[in-house]
C-alpha cells in the first residue's frame, strides 16, 4: 500500500488550492456565515456601539488567523505533541489553582506578564487529543482498563476546572473526553457502568457546587419561584423569544433587548436577542449554519485515515454541537443557567480562539490526507 | 506505547464501528435539535400571543441601588473618609431640541471642560435617548445655585444628587488610607461584578483597596414600573442595599499630623507602632498628596505632575521603600553576637578607624576617621563604631547573621493587614547564588555587619523589629485596622491581635546589654543622638543610622556639601520610649538627609513627645 501513496506535496498540487492552503471551504463558508450573523446581532444587543463591534471584529480576526495557522500543522506532528500539550495544560491548571488558593477567590487566569491566559481553554482541545492519542495505538473498542485510564484523563482536568469554579467549561471538557470514548466504540455495557458512576457522582457534584450554582439549578427547576431574583434572566429571555414570533420584531426593534429588560444580552443571552429580532426564521438560518459545521466536521472524521485523527475530529465536531445546545438550551429554559457563551456570536472571551483552533485541527486533518488509489 | 495484548488492529472493523457510532451520535443530535425546535416552536408560534402580551405589558424592570460606602475613622473616632453629597449635571437628549446650543449656553454658567464634553458625547451615543447622561460631576454650590436660577432655560437638563467619597483631612495619611476612583473594567477582576451594578467608586490603593469588600457593602435592587418607552413611572418594591462597614483604624490622626509636619519639606518616611499590641499609630510617607482629586478622575496634567515629581509623592515609602538599614542594625547584630556566644558584653576590640580582612589589603573604613579606640559592645553601639561590627560580622559569618536577623522579621513580609508591603532583602549566600549566580564574598559579610551592601529593610520592618526589641522578644504582627462597625450599629467588631512566636533568648541579660546601650545612644555624653535626650522627661532608647547611597573610593572622604543631594546618605533612626516601659516604637528614614543623629532623631523625638505627652489614647 505504501508504494502507491504519493508525497503530500504532489497531492496538494493535484488537488487544488484548498489542499495547498490547508483550508476546508465548506467549513470556512459556514464559519464566516455564523460570524456575520453574530456581528449583526451583537450590534443590536450592544446598543449600536461601534467600538464593541470593532473589538469583536479584532477578536474574530485573531481567531481566524489562529485557525489558519493551526491548519498548517500536520496531524502527525499534532499527535506527537499531544502528551506534552496535555501535561503542560495540567501543570498550568495546577498553577492557577494554587494561585487561586493564595488570592482566596475564583481564579481562572494565569498572568503570563505579556498576556492573560486561561489554561482551561487549552484543555478543551488537550483532553480530546490526549484521550484519542491514548486509544489510537491499541485495538478498538477499548477494554475496561483503557476505559478507566481514559476516564481518569478526562475527569482529573474536569474536576480541576470545576474547582476554579467554571462549570460550563468543565462540562464541555468532560463531554469532549466522553465523545472520544464513545466514538472509539466503548461497549454499551461499559457505558452503562460509566453512566451509573456519573449518576452516583451527581450528589457529590452538588456538594462541591457554590451557592450561586445551586441557586441556578433550583431556579431552573422553578423559575417562577423568584421572578425578580435568580429567575429573572430565564423569564425575560422566554418573553423575548416568545414575543419574537415567526419573523421577529426586526433588527434593532426588540423591545426586550433595547429597553434593557434582558440581562447579559451581549454575552450569554445573545440568543434571546436574535430570537426576538429575527424570529423562528432567523434561528433556523443560524442553526443551518451550525449544522453545516457539525455535519462537515463528522464527515471529515469519517474520511480521516487513522484512528487518532478520526476520534479527534469526531469529538471536536460533537463538542461544538454540545456547545451550541448548552447555550441555546439555557436561554430557552430547557437547561439550567450555565455560563457558556453562544459560539462565535456572544461577545468577548478567549473561548472563540480555542474554538477556531479546533476547526483548524479539523481542516488540517482533512487537507493533510494522503491520496489513496481509487 | 506497548499494546497490552498483542492483538492486531482490524482497520476495517474499527472503521465500521466508528461509522456506526457517528450515525448513532448524529441521530441523537437530531433528537436534541427536535426537542429544541419544539420548544422554540412552542414559544414563538404556539404561545406567541401570550408572550407578545407579556412583552407589551413588561413594565417592571429591575434597577440596582448602590450601597453607601463604609466610613473610615482614626482610633479616636476622627473621620478620615466620608461620603459627601455631590451634584452632577445630567442631560436627557430626547428633551433637548438643539444640543450644541444647549451646551454652549450651559458653558456660560457652568465650567464645562473639553474632557467633560468628550466623555458626554461618547456616553450620549451609547445610551438610549430617553436616558439622562451626566455632563459634569461635582458641581460647586455656586454652580448649583446659578443653574437653579436659570433652570427654565434648559429643558431636559437636570441636577442629580449622589454621594461622593471625600477625605476631609486631605493629604493626611494618604499612603495608609489610599483613595477610591471610578470603576474601570480592570478594577472588577476578581470581584463579584453583579454586586457593583450601580456603584460608581472602587478602592484603588491603600485601605480603600485592601478593604474594598468590607467597605463596599451589598447592592440592593428596586423594582420599577416603566412606560413603553422605558421611562420610570414609580418604584414598586425594593430590597435596600446593605451599606458597607465602617472601619476604625489604629492610626492616631493627631500624631500622624505632628509626624508629617515634623518632616517639613524633607523626603522620607516614619512608622510609629505600639509595641504592646502592634497598632500602627502613624504611617508617614513624605511628600504626600491630596487624594480628593482622584475620586472623580484627576486631570491628566495634575496626575502627570505627581507622577513625574522627583520626590515621588505617589510612592508609599513606609511599606514599599526598601532602604539599607545602616547602623540601625547594630543593636540586632549585637544581640545576635551575644546570643550565639561570639562576643560578650565585656570583650573589647580596638578600633583604629579601619578594618582589614586577614590577608587582604582593602580597608573597610569607620565613619570616624581616627577610630574609636578600644570599644566593647555597649560603647560600640553608643558611638556607632563600625569596626567592632565589621569584626563581629566576620566572626559570626553570613549564615548565622542571616538566620538570627530573620527572627526579627528582616527579609520577610511583616503581615500587616493592608496590601502592598515589600519584603526587603536579608542577604545570604543562597540568595546571591540563586538570584545573581555568584558566590558570596567575605567582604560582603563585613559590610552586612553595618547594614550595608545588599541588605534592605522597609521602614515598617525596622519599626516592627524595634518593637520586638522593646518587648524583649515578644513579636506582634502590626495592624492598622482596629475594628469594623456595621452601618447603623454602635458596636465595634474588633480585629484580633496577632501574636507571633516569641523570640526566646539564652540569657535575658543580653536584652539589658543591648537596650542599655541604646539608652546610652540618646542619654550618654558620647551617644550619637545625645542632643535629643538632653531635656527628655523619660528615657528614650534609640539607634542612629546612615545608609550609603553613594559608594566612596578607598581614600575618598565623604563631604555632604560636595555631593549632589540625590547621592547624599539616607538618615535613619529607630527608637522606643519610655525605655523601661515601652509605649511607642518608631522608625524614621530621611532620604538624602545625611546623618541619622542630627536629622532623623529629632523627628523621632517629636513623634514620641507628641504621643507620650499629648495624652495617649
Amino acid at each position: 500500500m505504501n508504494a502507491v501513496i504519493s508525497s503530500s506535496r504532489e497531492d496538494a498540487s493535484r488537488r487544488g488550492w484548498q489542499y495547498r492552503l490547508h483550508i476546508d471551504a465548506p467549513l470556512l463558508v459556514a464559519l464566516i456565515g455564523v460570524s456575520a450573523i453574530g456581528l449583526l446581532v451583537l450590534y443590536s444587543a450592544g446598543g449600536s456601539d461601534m467600538n464593541l463591534i470593532g473589538r469583536q471584529l479584532l477578536r474574530l480576526c485573531i481567531a481566524f488567523t489562529t485557525m489558519f495557522a493551526v491548519a498548517q500543522v500536520t496531524p502527525r506532528w499534532l499527535q506527537r505533541m499531544t502528551p506534552w500539550v496535555f501535561a503542560t495544560g495540567i501543570l498550568l491548571l495546577l498553577a492557577v489553582l494554587i494561585k487561586g488558593e493564595i488570592s482566596g477567590g475564583a481564579q481562572r487566569w494565569l498572568d503570563l506578564y505579556f498576556v492573560r491566559f486561561q489554561p482551561s481553554e487549552m484543555m478543551k482541545l488537550a483532553v480530546p487529543m490526549m484521550v484519542a492519542w491514548y486509544l489510537a495505538d491499541a485495538p478498538l473498542p477499548p477494554n475496561r482498563f483503557q476505559l478507566l485510564a481514559s476516564s481518569v484523563l478526562t475527569i482529573v482536568p474536569t474536576l480541576m476546572i470545576i474547582k476554579q469554579p467554571d462549570l460550563g467549561t468543565a462540562l464541555l471538557i468532560a463531554s469532549a473526553g466522553f465523545f472520544v470514548l464513545f466514538l472509539a466504540g466503548l461497549q454499551w455495557r461499559l457505558m452503562a457502568i460509566l453512566g451509573g458512576l456519573a449518576a452516583a457522582a451527581a450528589p457529590l457534584l452538588w456538594h462541591f457546587m457554590h451557592d450561586y450554582q445551586r441557586m441556578r439549578v433550583m431556579t431552573f427547576l422553578n423559575p417562577q419561584n423568584d421572578p425578580l431574583g435568580a429567575g429573572y434572566h430565564t423569564i425575560q429571555a422566554e418573553i423575548a423569544i416568545g414575543s419574537g414570533g415567526l419573523f421577529g420584531k426586526g433588527w434593532l426593534n426588540g423591545t426586550q433587548s433595547q429597553l434593557d429588560f434582558l440581562p447579559e444580552r451581549s454575552t450569554d443571552f445573545i440568543f434571546a436577542v436574535l430570537s426576538e429580532e429575527f424570529g423562528f426564521i432567523g434561528i433556523t438560518v443560524l442553526f443551518t449554519c451550525y449544522m453545516v459545521i457539525v455535519i462537515r466536521g463528522t464527515l471529515i472524521a469519517v474520511q480521516a485515515q487513522d484512528t487518532f485523527t478520526r476520534l479527534l475530529a469526531g469529538s471536536l465536531a460533537m463538542t461544538f454541537f454540545v456547545y451550541v445546545i448548552v447555550n441555546t438550551g439555557m436561554v430557552t429554559g430547557l437547561l439550567p443557567v450555565v455560563g457558556v457563551p453562544l459560539p462565535m456570536i456572544s461577545y468577548g472571551g478567549t473561548s472563540i480562539v480555542t474554538l477556531m483552533a479546533g476547526f483548524g485541527i479539523l481542516m488540517s486533518i482533512q487537507t493533510h490526507r494522503k491520496l489513496l488509489p481509487t | 506505547m506497548i499494546p497490552r495484548k498483542l492483538t492486531l488492529k482490524d482497520h476495517f472493523l474499527e472503521y465500521r464501528l466508528f461509522t456506526n457510532r457517528v450515525i448513532i451520535l448524529l441521530v441523537f443530535c437530531g433528537l436534541i435539535l427536535l426537542a429544541l425546535f419544539s420548544r422554540l416552536f412552542y414559544l414563538q408560534v404556539v404561545a406567541h400571543e401570550h408572550f407578545t402580551t407579556l412583552s407589551e405589558d413588561n413594565r417592571v424592570k429591575l434597577q440596582a441601588i448602590a450601597p453607601n460606602r463604609g466610613l473610615i475613622y482614626d482610633r479616636n473616632g476622627i473621620l478620615l473618609a466620608d461620603n459627601l453629597p455631590s451634584y452632577r449635571l445630567e442631560i436627557t437628549a430626547e428633551q433637548v431640541d438643539d444640543m450644541s446650543a444647549t451646551l454652549a449656553a450651559l458653558g456660560e454658567i457652568i465650567d464645562i471642560r473639553e474632557t467633560d464634553r468628550t466623555r458626554f458625547e461618547k456616553l450620549l451615543r451609547r445610551k438610549p435617548r430617553f436616558e439622562a447622561v451626566p455632563l459634569r460631576f461635582h458641581l460647586s454650590d455656586e454652580e448649583v445655585g446659578r443653574f437653579s436660577v436659570n433652570r427654565h432655560r434648559f429643558p431636559g437638563v437636570d441636577i442629580q444628587a449622589g454621594l461622593a467619597r471625600h477625605y476631609p483631612l486631605g493629604s493626611l495619611a494618604v499612603h495608609a488610607l489610599g483613595y477610591v476612583g471610578r470603576i474601570d473594567e480592570n478594577a472588577l477582576k476578581g470581584l463579584d461584578s453583579s454586586n457593583y451594578n450601580g456603584t460608581t467608586y472602587i478602592g484603588k490603593t491603600g485601605i480603600e483597596k485592601s478593604y474594598e469588600t468590607v467597605l463596599h457593602g451589598e447592592v440592593g435592587v428596586q423594582q420599577v414600573e416603566i412606560t413603553a418607552q422605558g421611562r420610570v413611572l414609580r418604584v414598586l418594591q425594593s430590597t435596600p442595599p446593605v451599606p458597607g462597614r465602617n472601619l476604625y483604624l489604629t492610626l492616631d490622626s493627631r500624631l500622624q499630623d505632628v509626624a508629617e509636619k515634623a518632616f517639613g519639606d524633607k523626603t522620607g518616611t516614619a512608622i510609629a507602632i505600639d509595641p504592646g499590641n502592634g497598632d500602627i499609630l502613624a504611617l508617614v510617607s513624605m511628600p504626600t498628596y491630596d487624594p480628593n482629586p482622584f475620586v472623580n478622575g484627576i486631570e491628566y496634567a495634575d496626575y502627570k505632575a505627581l507622577r513625574d515629581d522627583d520626590k515621588e509623592p505617589l510612592f508609599n515609602r513606609a511599606l514599599r521603600g526598601q532602604y539599607p538599614p545602616g547602623s540601625t542594625i547594630k543593636p540586632f547584630m549585637g544581640l545576635a553576637g551575644l546570643e550565639q556566644g561570639i562576643t560578650t558584653a565585656k570583650s573589647s576590640t580596638y578600633c583604629p578607624g579601619y578594618f582589614m580582612l586577614p590577608g587582604k589589603t582593602r580597608k573597610y573604613r569607620d565613619w570616624k576617621h581616627y577610630g574609636h579606640g578600644t570599644v566593647n559592645l555597649s560603647s560600640a553601639i553608643t558611638q556607632s563604631c563600625d569596626v567592632y561590627f565589621y569584626d563581629l560580622a566576620v566572626s559570626m559569618g553570613i549564615e548565622r547573621i542571616h538566620d538570627y536577623l530573620a527572627h526579627f522579621g528582616f527579609g520577610k513580609l511583616t503581615g500587616i493587614d493592608i496590601q502592598g508591603e515589600l519584603p526587603g532583602l536579608l542577604p545570604s549566600p543562597e540568595w546571591k547564588h540563586a538570584r545573581r549566580g555568584q558566590a558570596w564574598f567575605p567582604g560582603e559579610t563585613v559590610i552586612t555587619g553595618i547594614g550595608q551592601g545588599f541588605f534592605m529593610a522597609t521602614p515598617l520592618q525596622l519599626a516592627v523589629a524595634t518593637a520586638t526589641l522593646a518587648n524583649r522578644g515578644q513579636r506582634i504582627r502590626p495592624s492598622i485596622i482596629r475594628a469594623e462597625q456595621e452601618a447603623g450599629s454602635t458596636a465595634l467588631l474588633p480585629h484580633m491581635l496577632q501574636i507571633e512566636e516569641t523570640l526566646s533568648v539564652q540569657d535575658p541579660k543580653n536584652w539589658d546589654t543591648v537596650i542599655n546601650a541604646m539608652i546610652d545612644v540618646v542619654n550618654s555624653a558620647r551617644g550619637t543622638a545625645r542632643h535629643i535626650g538632653i531635656d527628655s522627661p523619660y528615657k528614650i532608647a534609640g539607634k542612629t543610622g546612615t545608609a550609603q547611597v553613594y559608594g566612596l573610593k578607598q581614600d575618598e572622604k565623604y563631604d555632604a556639601k560636595l555631593i549632589d543631594e540625590k547621592l547624599r546618605d539616607h538618615a535613619l533612626f529607630i527608637a522606643f520610649a519610655p525605655a523601661d516601659n515601652p509605649k511607642i516604637a518608631v522608625a524614621v528614614v530621611v532620604e538624602h538627609g545625611g546623618g541619622g543623629g542630627s536629622v532623623a532623631a529629632p523627628i523621632a523625638r517629636t513623634i514620641i513627645d507628641s504621643y507620650l505627652q499629648g495624652g495617649p489614647t
